[in-house]
């Protein structure tokens, strides 16, 4: 033991000493960080990843949100990019910022702005979305945009985990995105615009900071866009092998 | 570190005598080395867990706490009655202890038996910033023993604490290795058929809860003074004697089921106050509580305490021996723990009508675990009027029925409940309470936010009490979560249907689904902390100030000088 103890025999004078103390203590308002709404953040990469099309295409693909604040209200920035790594060209680079509040035990809301600055003309949206765990635990993200020419279309975004194991998780998604008016420039047809889906089998190798994962992921454009697609020499389908990490820190 | 001797000078003139103590502590950044991993933590004296603090019932002690931290730091006596200023937690009893500052506390001590100090500032007590405290009685015990030791457990993470409420709050399952599997899903089938067991998936993911959800932090090496399951700590003895083991649950986030395999455990003191003797096999330790066991090894052998969390996702364990470096075998963990619909009782909006078929699913599953006896009809939790005493861990009053963490004995002997506490010696006379406060402890998990009455502390207005008035506390446990609730300052009577040999406790258990009810004598003027002892719960709001108002002159607080108006009852 390391305290040192020395007990004396002293007067009573000692325990007037002590309540003399406690009647000049005040109590205190509660200044502390503890009163005060708790601020985190957090970085998490759902997808960072090597694709190999079917047709030899080679992207480098991320999709990633950062996030600060409070249980009341946070600013999160997502971010989503397709890098084509023969033409060094991104063929889809998306920067969203926006504020969010919870509406529901399960849900939040969103708002904000998106910017688009792929290869060829960029964009900017206005956004409103939910997002949230719907009953059976599916993920849930539903976005609707509106473009400054007025433009509007909409996107869902899945996720569902299958657990094999507490380690080996096989993670189901879907991304679809429907467009309520046209917008050539950019090659979106009115209608449904597109779909991705994907399964990744993926392993937690370091907590859940590091899972790397391999896996399938298939595109495909429809109606008035995958026309637009093949006038524009493009394909509407493409099969992906993908390789990658989920990170969180 | 240099002892400082009190004139004894006065003592000559003043015919009164009091004992007095001074000691010193000082909070320091420390190595912790758990054989599993090596960590920076914070210590005291240079060490986690810190000294044993050995003081004498009726002495009044000074504690210079020196903090060689570059941050804030703070010490709560945990469990003591003291005055509210010398409690101990920031912005409550007062402001902390600044970087470099030396702070005196000073108060007597009141009462014996086995206690605990710990950090209030920030994570620092799952950073390590604990240790005991073992007071000796002014009288005779009403036990006898050779040997005592202080067995100290804590759940050490590899993780800091600032970053275990970031992961949480990030993804609340981040920490959670014990989640439902394809592979427990087949074998839920062959147990349980297919309807039922994808009914019962069904039904648990239409509420979007986990039956899994037991601990929310894993990943962790139980230590017992200090020590991991390798490093093995050791307590001697010789055949025959009969050792005092001071339990303390210093742990953050664990609740551990202890048991010492081939030795009888006799529970005569828990949080500090004698109970009256109960022979056990086992015994559920809350975070926060203490139990004082004991034991009677007559043979020269060794034997190995064993403490398994109670999601069983980690274990603690230690030896006594007649020899340095003996030991016994060390059991296995034993299955996860699974959460029933009945530990969902109490989350307001279940319709049991409509799960009340695939419920027999689980009760199928968990027969073993002593589900016998559900009733659907009546999953209000705990009644007094019909509460029948535990007598094998087949069923506890304390758990709601058919819940699936009712613990059993690993040897299928006794495992002790709340309702087996019956105190030695009333502290106090029993008496009505004057009024009741309900308290529901609520939350959400996905969204890692804890709370009472829906309400967390930043947004919460302070429970005021009179002095003098005997309080009843009503805890509705609306989560799926256990939680400790500490109450500072002042005891927490818990009614086990004992009348006036209710417990006397510093730290009372609420289980999910369940109903307790703890009375409060408000007889310390002041404000002090209540809140839930598991860290990430309370920093997360499951956190109040408590105001009691009034009291004795010469003790009284100023309450003038408060800016906080309102209160909550």
């Amino acid at each position: 033991m390391s305290c040192i103890r020395s007990i004396v025999a002293v007067s009573f004078l000692a325990s007037i000493g002590v309540s003399t103390a406690v009647t000049a203590q005040e109590m205190i308002p509660d200044t502390t960080a503890r009163k005060q709404p708790l601020t985190t953040w957090g970085v998490q990469f759902e997808e960072f990843e090597y694709r190999y099309s079917d047709d030899d295409e080679e992207l480098g693909v991320w999709n990633a949100d950062a996030f600060y604040g409070t249980d009341d209200f946070k600013v999160r920035l997502l971010t989503t990019g397709e890098y084509e790594i023969e033409e060094q060209a991104y063929e889809t680079l998306e920067n969203q910022l926006v504020g969010q509040i919870p509406i529901s035990k399960f849900f939040d809301a969103k708002a904000g702005v998106r910017f688009d600055t792929p290869e060829g003309p960029d964009r900017t949206y206005a956004v409103l979305g939910v997002a949230g765990l719907a009953p059976q635990w599916f993920e849930i993200d539903a976005n609707l945009y509106v473009s400054k020419d007025g433009d509007t279309s909409a996107e869902l975004d899945a996720e569902y985990e299958l657990l094999f194991t507490n380690y080996w998780i096989l993670a189901a998604t879907l991304d679809a995105s429907v467009a309520f008016s046209e917008d050539e420039e950019i090659g979106v047809g009115k209608g449904l615009v597109s779909t991705e889906t994907g399964l990744r089998l993926s392993y937690d190798l370091i907590d859940r900071a590091f899972s790397p994962y391999v896996g399938v992921v298939h595109e495909r454009k429809y109606g008035d866009s995958a026309d637009l697609a093949e006038a524009d020499g493009g394909g509407t389908e493409d099969w992906f092998a993908v390789i990658g990490a989920r990170i969180a820190f | 570190m240099k002892p400082r001797f009190l004139t004894g000078l006065l003592s000559l003139l003043m015919p009164a005598m009091v004992l007095a103590g001074e000691y010193d502590l000082t909070v320091d950044r420390v190595k912790i080395d758990t054989g599993d991993f090596v960590k920076e933590g914070i210590g005291y004296n240079g060490a986690s867990p810190g000294p044993v603090m050995r003081f004498k019932e009726g002495e009044n002690v000074r504690i210079n706490v020196t903090n060689n931290l570059d941050e804030m730091t703070s010490i709560h006596w945990h469990g003591l009655i003291l005055p509210f200023n010398q409690d101990g937690v920031p912005g409550i009893s007062f402001p902390g202890i600044k970087p470099g500052e030396t702070f005196t506390y000073e108060f007597s001590i009141q009462q014996a038996g086995t206690y605990w100090f710990h950090s209030h500032s920030g994570f620092q007590e799952p950073d390590g910033a604990y240790g005991a405290i073992v007071i000796e009685p002014e009288g005779r015990e009403p036990f006898r023993y050779d040997r005592e030791y202080v067995v100290q457990l804590t759940d050490k993470h590899p993780h800091s604490g600032d970053r275990i409420m970031r992961n949480l709050k990030m993804m609340p399952d981040y920490y959670n290795r014990e989640q439902q599997t394809v592979g427990e899903f087949f074998s839920d089938v062959s147990k349980n058929g297919l309807m039922n067991t994808v009914s019962d998936r069904i039904a648990w993911g239409g509420m979007r809860m986990m039956k899994a959800d037991v601990e929310d932090v894993q990943g962790f090496t139980g230590l017992i003074n200090g020590k991991g399951p390798d490093q093995n700590w050791t307590g001697l003895f010789e055949p025959g004697e009969r050792i005092r083991l001071r339990f303390i649950n210093s742990s953050a986030m664990t609740y551990f089921d202890i048991r010492i395999p081939g030795l009888d455990m006799t529970v005569v003191q828990a949080d500090g106050n004698n109970v009256q003797p109960v022979n056990v096999d086992e015994f559920r330790i809350g975070v926060a509580e203490t139990y004082d066991v004991i034991v009677h090894p007559k043979d020269e052998q060794a034997y190995t305490i064993f403490a398994e969390s109670m999601g069983r996702s980690g274990y603690a364990r230690a030896t006594l021996a007649p020899e340095e470096g003996m030991e016994a075998a060390v059991p296995q963990l034993r299955d996860p723990a699974r959460l029933t619909m009945a530990d969902m009782s109490g989350m307001p909006g279940m319709d049991h009508g409509n799960m009340a078929g695939m419920d027999h699913g689980d009760m199928d599953m968990n027969s073993s675990e002593g589900m016998s006896g559900m009733d659907h009809s009546n999953m209000e939790g705990m009644d007094h009027g019909s509460m029948a005493m535990g007598k094998g861990g087949q069923s506890d009053p304390f758990y709601a029925k058919g819940s699936g963490l009712v613990p059993t004995a690993a040897n299928g002997g006794k495992f002790l409940s709340y309702a087996d506490l019956k105190a030695q010696d009333p502290l106090y006379e029993d008496r009505e309470p004057t009024r009741e406060i309900e308290l529901r402890l609520t939350g959400n998990m996905e969204r890692y936010t804890w709370s009472i009455n829906g309400v967390k502390y930043e947004d919460a207005d302070p429970i005021r009490l009179k002095y003098g008035e005997r309080v009843r506390f009503k805890f509705v446990n609306e989560t799926m979560m256990t939680h400790p609730m500490h109450l500072h300052g002042m005891w927490s009577i818990l009614d086990v249907g004992a009348d006036q040999w209710n417990p006397i406790k510093h730290t009372v258990s609420v289980q999910p689904g369940t109903t307790v009810y703890m009375e409060t004598e408000v007889d310390e003027p002041g404000q002090w902390a209540f809140h839930c002892h598991l860290s990430y719960h309370a920093a997360a709001g499951m956190f109040r100030k408590v105001i009691v108002e009034g009291g004795p002159e010469s003790a009284q607080a100023k309450t003038d000088v408060l800016v906080e108006d309102g209160g909550e009852v």
